[in-house]
């Protein structure tokens, strides 16, 4: 009954979105206010049967309901009542059930919000956000079905991956999407702005809080990954260049230039058109990072023609979106007026080079994920692109980024010399010898301290601009530095937070050591610096798993600096076996130790790590969620005057 | 209407890409003539699985015929695959050779010792090397090598009772019977 429930509000949620998608925005051509207002209706109805329907799935699988096929394959009754709600999105239909609920939500928010808007731009940007919904929601229908029935009703269910078991995974992916879906109010409002022939500083300055929203969703959602896979998947490593993981990377790069670009248009009415190319790049790449994860194509072609159907409804989809977005584009770009001009060292040049360089890392990136399948499209060869790659043609563009993002505070709009940086850089460039000589005598490598110091540039640099805004050192820097605007704070933390993740970056590239050893107990190997001692091995269980921990205690230069325990689980249900790394986290460094297979006789093969900064890896990307959530404050408080 | 060039740019670039990939994507890979048949197989020399310090090389087809089976613990259909595989090697069907891909050798290990080890002997291809040569689109995916250590056959999917049955044991018989 409840699974029928869920079935006919997505049933009607896309026969809404199909009106929404058509009556207002034929509205808005006859300037017809009746349609026009319809657009505000359907948003909000659509997202309360996105919202039944969801819910519906969610109990479904919290009462085990075996009649229901994708609760048998993706679901036991004996999983933790987290699990089994995490288990809703943990699977293709039922993601895409939360993504297109999350679609509905911001359509939903753009009538609560956007009372001041025109509204023509409104409705025509709630109409393109219903044709995204009827797409999806279409998709869902026809292809991935999540309420399914099945008949007999099985005994118990097939499980959840055991990897997927975890609290960090069980909210990767709603956040993932919160960013992904979130850029869809870029694309929305950037084809509705091209149809309007009109981009000014309002519509940018109601952009703005929402891409900062989907963009600092987005940073949450890819620094869990990276913790995820760092302490679940016991690899050791925070970032792999894995195509999962740089699908997800694209649109975070695109969404960095499009808050940069968009604060531009808000403030002097410059980059209107490559602020809407942005944002419609944006969304595709959402969409790509979507269907790539789901598809499963970047693991191999193979999986994505096993369901041919599927694939061509994506591909059509993307094809529809991007390139419905697009001829927009061409042929109305034009109509957008330019702003007024400025010279290169200015604020505005200085953004536009940080917007060229973002946009050739995305494209760096996005080579090096999708080219090995390009080469199997045309060849029967079959290449992988790795991490060599990846740091040779990412790492000196981030270089250059980071270099122009020390001065581009510091300048004036419109114009400005390089003279008046002068004092600056000149102190820089001091700074930054002396950091790097002392690194280098430390840290022996040049790699090393020639990062660090680049960090410390920019930690500097940072502070430096901040402390001109405040008049740092005068009479009243303590008035100024309370009326400071948040969107000011913003800037303030997310550039630290650069500067934070490049030092816990580099720690981990240049200074991390590991080691693989086979220890019985009492025997003990060596690993920078710290000695690691295999001590106990005991067997246990839980309720859905069996588990032998490992206790490997840590010793530096004979003090005990603590006792990692690390554990083999074992999932009946899934016949799996996975590792759970210990690890020891401290400030400076991590001990981490991953116990594998063996027995008393010959030794287990014990894994050692000694992972300097790790954590300012996600110190720093969490301070820039952080500081685009601050960020959005700064327009909530000045939206009346819009 | 107007149109200004500049705003194709992104457009055809979008179209290209586009392009590019319909192509790639909705070619259906089982329907792909691998390059590989009727050529030697790939020149190789990988660890043993079940005792790291041998190798194994291509001289192990020599004068029988092999089924190389690529599979990995990670792959669901693999799993799905096994029971069939056990058999064959059960009843003496035919000598597999099994290419442990993109795996640990301790996943590799415990797979095998939960689902029973139906391989002769095991090539450990953790970085692809023999992978790629081969021309893998994915796994599980197995080769027919004729006596003289050529590729005659190449199956793309877990492989069946029916597969087995209808494809691959008739050609395997002719094989056989080749001098």
């Amino acid at each position: 009954m409840i699974a029928e429930i869920g079935q006919i509000a997505l049933i009607l949620a896309l026969l809404i979105a199909i009106v929404q998608s058509v009556l207002p925005m034929w509205g808005a051509y006859k300037g017809d206010a009746r349609l026009m207002a319809l657009g505000d209706r359907a948003a909000t109805m659509q997202c309360i049967l996105l919202a039944i329907s969801f819910v519906a799935l969610t109990i479904v699988f919290v009462q085990s309901d075996f009649s229901v096929k994708l609760v048998t394959v993706n679901s036991h009754t004996d999983k933790p009542l987290l699990y089994k709600i995490s288990g809703v999105w943990g699977n293709h239909e039922g993601s895409m059930l939360l993504w297109v609920f999350i679609l509905g939500i911001y359509g939903a928010l753009v009538p609560v919000f956007g009372k001041g808007l025109p509204a023509g731009l409104k409705a025509r940007a709630l109409a393109v956000q219903g044709m995204i919904s009827v797409g999806f929601l279409g998709f869902i229908l026809f292809t991935s079905n999540p309420f399914l029935r099945l008949n007999p009703v099985p005994v118990n269910g097939q499980g959840l991956n055991p990897l997927l078991q975890d609290p960090g995974l069980a909210f990767h992916p709603p956040f993932l999407y919160l960013g992904y879906v979130g850029f869809s109010m870029a694309f929305s409002f950037s084809v509705a702005a091209l149809i309007e022939g009109r981009v000014d500083a309002v519509w940018a300055r109601w952009l703005r809080p929402w891409v900062l929203l989907a963009w600092a969703f987005l940073t949450v959602g890819i620094t869990m990954g990276s913790i995820w896979a760092y302490y679940e998947l016991g690899w050791g490593g925070w970032w792999m260049w894995d195509p999962v993981e740089n699908v997800s990377f694209l649109p975070w790069l695109v969404g960095t230039a499009l808050l940069h670009s968009i604060l531009v248009l808000g403030k002097r009415h410059a980059m209107a058109n490559w602020t809407i190319l942005l944002g419609i790049t944006a969304f595709s790449l959402s969409l790509v990072g979507t269907f790539v994860v789901r598809s499963g194509v970047l693991t191999s072609v193979h999986s994505f023609a096993v369901d041919p159907a599927r694939g061509v409804y994506i591909l059509a989809l993307l094809l529809l979106a991007t390139g419905g977005g697009l001829v927009m584009f061409a042929l109305r770009a034009h109509t957008l007026r330019g702003g007024p001009s400025f010279t290169i060292v200015s604020k505005e040049g200085g953004l536009l080079l940080n917007n060229l360089l973002l946009v050739t890392s995305t494209f760096t990136v996005f080579l090096g994920t999708f080219y090995p399948l390009l080469i199997e499209a045309f060849t029967d060869g079959k290449i992988s692109v790795g991490e060599p790659y990846f740091d040779r043609t990412f790492a000196p563009v981030m270089i250059v980024l980071i270099a122009i993002m020390g001065v581009g505070p510091l300048v004036k709009w419109r114009e400005d010399s390089w003279k008046s940086l002068k004092p600056h850089l000149f102190k820089s460039f001091v700074l930054v010898a002396i950091i790097f000589s002392l690194t280098w005598w430390l840290g022996k490598s040049v790699l090393g301290a020639l990062s660090i110091g680049i960090a410390v540039y920019l930690a500097y640099s940072t502070l430096a601009a901040f402390g001109r805004k405040i008049k740092f050192g005068q009479a009243g820097a303590m008035t100024l530095l309370k009326a400071q605007p948040a969107s000011v704070w913003g800037f303030l933390i997310a550039h630290m937070g650069i500067a934070i993740c490049v030092i816990g970056i580099t720690g981990m590239s240049v200074w991390a050591k590991e080691d693989a050893k086979v220890l019985r107990l009492h025997e003990s190997m060596t690993v920078g610096g710290y000695e690691f001692t295999l001590k106990s091995m005991t067997p246990g269980a839980e309720r859905n798993f069996q588990k032998m921990v490992a206790a490997v205690e840590v010793q530096k230069s004979g003090h005990i600096v603590g006792t990692l325990r690390s554990a083999r689980r074992f999932y009946q249900v899934r016949n799996m076996i996975t590792t759970e790394a210990g690890i020891q986290v401290r400030p400076m460094r991590n001990l981490y130790a991953g116990v594998g297979e063996g027995d008393a006789e010959k030794g287990w093969v014990v894994r050692a790590y000694v992972h300097p900064l790790v954590n300012w890896i996600w110190l720093g990307a969490l301070m820039i969620a952080l500081a685009g959530f601050i960020s959005i404050l700064d327009r909530g408080r000045k939206r009346g005057k819009i | 209407m107007r149109i200004s060039w500049t705003g194709l740019i992104p457009l055809i670039l979008f179209l290209a890409l586009s392009g590019a990939f319909a192509i790639g994507l909705t070619k259906d890979p089982s329907k792909l003539p691998s390059q590989m048949i009727d050529h030697p197989f790939p020149e190789f020399s990988l660890p043993d699985l079940l005792d790291m310090e041998k190798t194994i090389d291509q001289s192990y087809f020599e004068g029988q015929v092999t089924l190389v089976n690529i599979f990995g613990s990670w792959c669901v259909a693999c799993e799905q695959e096994h029971p069939m595989l056990m058999k064959l090697a059960r009843n003496n069907e035919i000598r597999i050779l099994g290419v442990n891909w993109r795996d640990t050798v301790e996943k590799g290990r415990d797979w095998l010792a939960r689902g029973g080890n139906p391989y002769t002997r095991i090539v450990f291809d953790a970085d692809s090397m023999l992978a790629i040569d081969l021309g893998v689109t994915g796994a599980p995916e197995s080769f027919i090598v004729d006596k003289k250590g050529q590729i005659r056959y190449k199956y793309i999917g877990p492989i069946t009772e029916k597969i087995w049955r209808d494809e691959l044991k008739p050609f395997v018989l002719m094989l056989e019977a080749e001098q």
